[in-house]
């Protein structure tokens, strides 16, 4: 059992990851939100940039808090994450891509907006 | 012919009869690490949900009207507080002191209450002002997506607190420095959906 349990104690991050984690994800919190309330950017800019803070912090996420990495269960923690993320992707893009057609080709229907 | 019936007539050269040991929850934390990955299939399907129903105000009340973006903002940094005073507690649970981990663990349930009761109160708002989830697309898929989050947070507080109990009962013992951890994954794995959830429900809401 302590081969074990102390097998698992790289798993923990240090004091040091946690606090650079924790910096980078306020960085990261802070910057998209004082885009959207201050309107310093256009509009298509604001959307872009936070998507990609958002992308950035999720990976710090994973790295810091998550302890992801390649090596971690002899790397099936990794390729079960890299099969999910295939699937997020595949999932999502698709479920938007066939439902933003369906509603752009859809005959218009007389004033659906005002039915309760 | 004659090599098959010989083979057959001994199967232990085929695998080994007994089965090698396996140290007590060796797997647990891959297992609970799948969990997780089937659970973000849960969420980047109600994230797709929202992406399809988002735009369908059905003439109704749309996120410019219903979000305020710095009671958001408090939520996201109590969410983020409970993050890193949770590592804290596995760093305290690392060095087997028991009362700085139930300290810890404390202010990471404090901190997850606090995100609780915002986001409670946000809803009992939206609800008050006839925002309901009966009222158009774009409602029934926001409450859904957030209230799935609000509710993984709330069984995420339940089991921390049965898990200080089992501290305070038992101590750091390596079965409940292995749920500890498992709960760890759970925690931070909430914190990494609540970055979609406020980008893409509430921030960019609050763009279009």
């Amino acid at each position: 059992m302590t081969a074990g349990a102390h097998g698992h104690t790289e798993g923990h991050g240090s004091l040091k990851g946690y606090l650079i984690g924790f910096a980078l994800s306020v960085v990261l919190t802070a910057v998209p939100f004082w885009l959207v309330m201050s309107g310093a950017l256009p509009k298509a800019q604001t959307e872009a940039a936070i998507i990609a803070f958002a992308a950035a912090q999720i990976v710090v996420h994973m790295i810091y808090f998550l302890h992801m990495n390649t090596k971690s269960e002899g790397g099936w923690n990794f390729l079960a994450l890299i099969f999910t993320v295939v699937l997020v992707v595949i999932a999502l893009s698709g479920s938007l891509w066939v439902m933003f057609h369906l509603t752009a080709n859809m005959a218009p229907m007389p004033d659906m907006t005002q039915t309760p | 012919m004659a090599d098959a019936s010989a083979h057959a007539a001994d199967p232990s050269t085929f695998y080994l009869v007994d089965e090698h040991e396996h140290p007590e929850g060796h797997s647990t934390l891959l297992g609970f690490w799948i969990y997780l990955m089937s659970d973000c299939l849960i969420f980047a399907i109600l994230f797709a949900v929202y992406g399809v129903l988002g735009g369908n105000f059905a003439a109704g009340p749309g996120p410019r009207q219903l979000f305020e973006l710095p009671l958001v903002a408090v939520n996201t940094s109590m969410l983020l507080l409970s993050s890193i005073t949770y590592g804290f507690a596995m760093l305290a649970m690392e060095k087997d002191r028991k009362g700085p981990t139930l300290a810890w663990l404390a202010v990471t349930g404090l901190f997850g209450l606090a995100f609780i009761g915002i986001e409670l109160s946000e809803f009992r708002h939206l609800i008050e002002e006839g925002a309901t989830p009966q009222r158009s697309g774009f409602l029934s898929s926001f409450f859904t997506l957030v209230g799935t989050h609000g509710l993984h947070v709330t069984f995420g507080l339940i089991w921390l607190v049965t898990l200080m109990v089992q501290v305070l009962r038992y101590g750091l013992a390596p079965a409940l420095k292995r749920r500890l951890m498992c709960l760890s994954l759970f925690w931070h794995f909430l914190d990494v959906i609540w970055i979609g959830v406020f980008t893409f429900v509430y921030l960019l809401g609050m763009v279009r």
